[in-house]
């Protein structure tokens, strides 16, 4: 029984980060309609910048968060009006080219300026060590990880679904000529979505350093499980995506306590019924 | 005026035709992509005997052509190598990261002759796909066997095995086991893990539940390594007293300032330490530091290729320059000489290199790097690995 609730932790702990790292992916997709490649590019950037200012410029872990976040999206800002602006709405294959392009340079970029090795990112001392949940210890840092995303999961349910911007957003995604029609800026939202999108990417890439340590092929490594997970949960769903991360999670965390050897069979199993039973994604919408 | 120069020039390639040749090194590795830090430890390596040794032997001048594969992809290597004998002519190959890439070209050596020189990849059965194959670096049975005789000196009788699950992790598994038993000691679960795992919990947790004294753990070196040794940590598990027993991939240098104080006290077992106190080290590590530009990127694949071009250029000598790859090959069996990791020589019968294992220690050093502290030495270790498989 210790060992069920043992593994249940450190599932839903697992589910967390990857809905940190993913739920940015999945606002670009399912809301702006860009498969947008480079998300893991841009979580990677975030990570370095954590890692330069907690670690070279020693200001501490919150700062380092929100340095990431910011200057991330500043770097973001020009590529947007350059680059992604020209994509939105462009048949798939391009933005994929495009996208996995940008990825390619910011992988160049990264190992030029920051070199090859890995880099870290220094905990607050409130974070490190491990705390006793009563029939085991569990890293305080996995608390944290599993606080943001419960955060990131309630704040962007409520930006979309309940604030003047949210339907905005939805309206503009559904009909972008008759929301501008009706006096929606679109270029002014669809602008804000991705730089919060960004933003996100900057955050999951820092707090799932622990799991996914920050060097140049970040940015390509863990593309597939970000995919994966936007596609189960269906794409711009922010319940689906926490749905299909926890279910993920859960999957993947038992399959490899108690078969280790069969890798990632099981992940992928469950990817493949899932898909099979709900092509669009758990909380997929129609098209 | 223009006569002269045309005279001189015709002087020029009159008299290098008679004496002098170049005489080209075709060297495989992974120079981009995300293994593109070893395959610069490489060029480190090569660069620095080049830089301490000169680019002569002899009459004839030393040329280096480099390759680039930058995952294990046994058709494309096979094509380079191809490429490097047939259109640049090489008369040596080197390099060599990953054993499918070393083994896709070892069959086209006799019909080129041409010997290769492996400066990295670890697999004891290379050797014996061809004559013409001598190799500096390591065998992964080589490194995990005293390690065994370190846990059991420890007094640990209970170990579990956990290894990625590919080539040289089994090969660690079963030198492991093999020498672990030997020594009394008894190996109560093994896994192996898939080479993408990010999240090391749940394994942490069958260690744990497995009433272990200690783990025996091996990781490819690079990003995962970072993530077992934290897990392992944060999950409890070195307080709880388990010992930690890994060959020297999972604390390599390169690696070793991210994991930190998370690493300390962790024991490994290793052909080479960039911290090795020898003059000849010493010598090395400066001329290879200037090479590669950054300290903190400097690790053993360097070492391997060093002493890779110390045997090219001992095949060089023996034959005069001329292309001759079995005369060159049976010239280096049992040469011996003082490598930057200590001495070492190639064992005439299996073409690898015989060499001290080191047993060594994370520790941090007053200047607040860390570094693999050599403790303990083990005295002229063969491959084990190539005897088990025959």
């Amino acid at each position: 029984m210790q060992t069920v609730f043992s593994i249940a932790v450190d599932a839903l702990a697992y589910g967390m980060v990857l809905f940190v790292i993913s739920i940015g992916l999945s606002v670009t997709m399912g809301l702006m309609r860009v498969v947008n490649l480079a998300h893991g590019g841009f979580a990677m950037i975030g990570g370095y910048i954590a890692s330069y200012v907690a670690r070279d410029l020693g200001l501490g872990y919150a700062l380092a968060i929100i340095a990431a976040v910011v200057f991330t999206i500043l770097i973001a800002i020009p590529i947007e009006r350059l680059l992604y602006r020209r994509i939105y709405g462009q048949p798939e294959l391009t933005q994929v080219l495009m996208t996995i392009g940008i990825t390619f340079c910011i992988i160049g970029i990264a190992n030029f300026t920051m070199g090859p090795t890995l880099k870290t990112i220094p905990l607050a001392p409130a974070l490190q060590g491990s705390a006793d949940i009563g029939f085991r210890t569990i890293p305080i840092h996995r608390l944290f990880a599993i606080v943001c995303g419960l955060a990131v999961a309630l704040g962007l349910w409520y930006a979309i679904e309940k604030t003047n911007f949210g339907i905005k957003l939805r309206a503009s995604v559904d009909n972008a000529a008759m929301a501008a029609a009706l006096g929606v800026r679109t270029e002014i939202v669809y602008a804000v979505s991705f730089a919060v999108a960004v933003g996100l990417a900057a955050l999951g890439g820092v707090v799932g350093a622990e799991f996914l340590p920050v060097e140049p092929y970040y940015a390509l490594r863990y593309m597939v499980t970000f995919l994966v997970v936007v596609s189960v949960g269906g794409a711009g769903s922010i319940p689906g995506a926490l749905a299909a991360c926890l279910l993920l999670g859960a999957i993947d965390t038992t399959g490899r306590y108690l078969m280790p050897e069969f890798g990632e069979f099981f992940f992928y199993l469950a990817v493949i019924a899932v898909i099979c039973i709900f092509p669009r994604g758990l909380a997929g919408r129609a098209k | 005026m223009k006569k002269t120069i045309l005279a001189a020039l015709a002087v020029m390639a009159l008299s290098g035709t008679a004496s002098a040749e170049v005489i080209k090194i075709g060297v495989v590795g992974p120079f981009s992509g995300p293994f593109a830090l070893q395959g610069k430890n490489f060029k480190a390596g090569i660069d620095a005997y080049m830089a301490l040794h000169g680019n002569t032997v002899g009459d004839d001048t030393i040329e280096i052509i480099y390759r680039d594969i930058p995952t294990a992809d046994p058709a494309q290597s096979k094509a380079l190598g191809q490429e490097l004998i047939v259109k640049e002519k090489v008369q040596y190959l080197a390099g060599f990261y990953f054993t499918p890439d070393a083994m896709a070209v070892t069959p086209i050596l006799k019909q080129g002759n041409v010997p290769m020189v492996i400066m990295n990849a670890a697999t004891s059965a290379i050797v014996k796909t061809s004559p013409l194959v001598v190799r500096t670096s390591f065998t992964t049975w080589q490194t995990s066997t005293p390690i065994a005789k370190v846990a059991a000196d420890a007094g640990v009788k209970k170990i579990i095995s956990v290894v990625s699950d590919y080539g040289p992790g089994i090969d660690a598994e079963n030198a492991f086991k093999a020498a672990f038993e030997k020594a009394g000691g008894e190996i109560v679960e093994a896994i192996r893990m898939p080479l993408s795992t990010n999240d090391f919990s749940p394994i942490m947790q069958r260690i744990k539940d497995s009433g272990a004294q200690g783990v025996f753990a091996f990781l490819p070196s690079g990003p995962t390594t970072l993530g077992f040794v934290k897990a392992f940590n944060d999950n409890g598990l070195k307080a709880a007293g388990t010992k930690f027993f890994a060959p020297g991939d999972l604390t390599q240098e390169s690696d070793l300032q991210a994991l930190g104080d998370a690493a300390l006290g962790i024991q490994t077992t290793f052909h080479y330490a960039v911290s090795h106190d020898s003059p000849e080290n010493k010598t090395f590590v400066e001329a290879a530091v200037k090479a590669i530009g950054n300290k903190a990127e400097l690790s053993f694949p360097s070492v391997g290729a060093y002493d890779g071009m110390h045997v090219i250029y001992k095949m060089i000598e023996a034959t005069g320059g001329e292309r001759d790859a079995q005369k060159a090959v049976d010239a280096v069996k049992g040469l011996s000489w003082t490598s930057p990791r200590g001495p070492v020589s190639i064992d005439p019968d299996s073409r690898h290199i015989t060499q001290n294992i080191y047993l060594r220690e994370v520790a941090k050093t007053s200047d607040g790097s860390y570094i693999n502290k050599e403790v303990q030495t083990f005295e002229k270790q063969g491959d084990p690995g190539l005897a088990a498989t025959k």
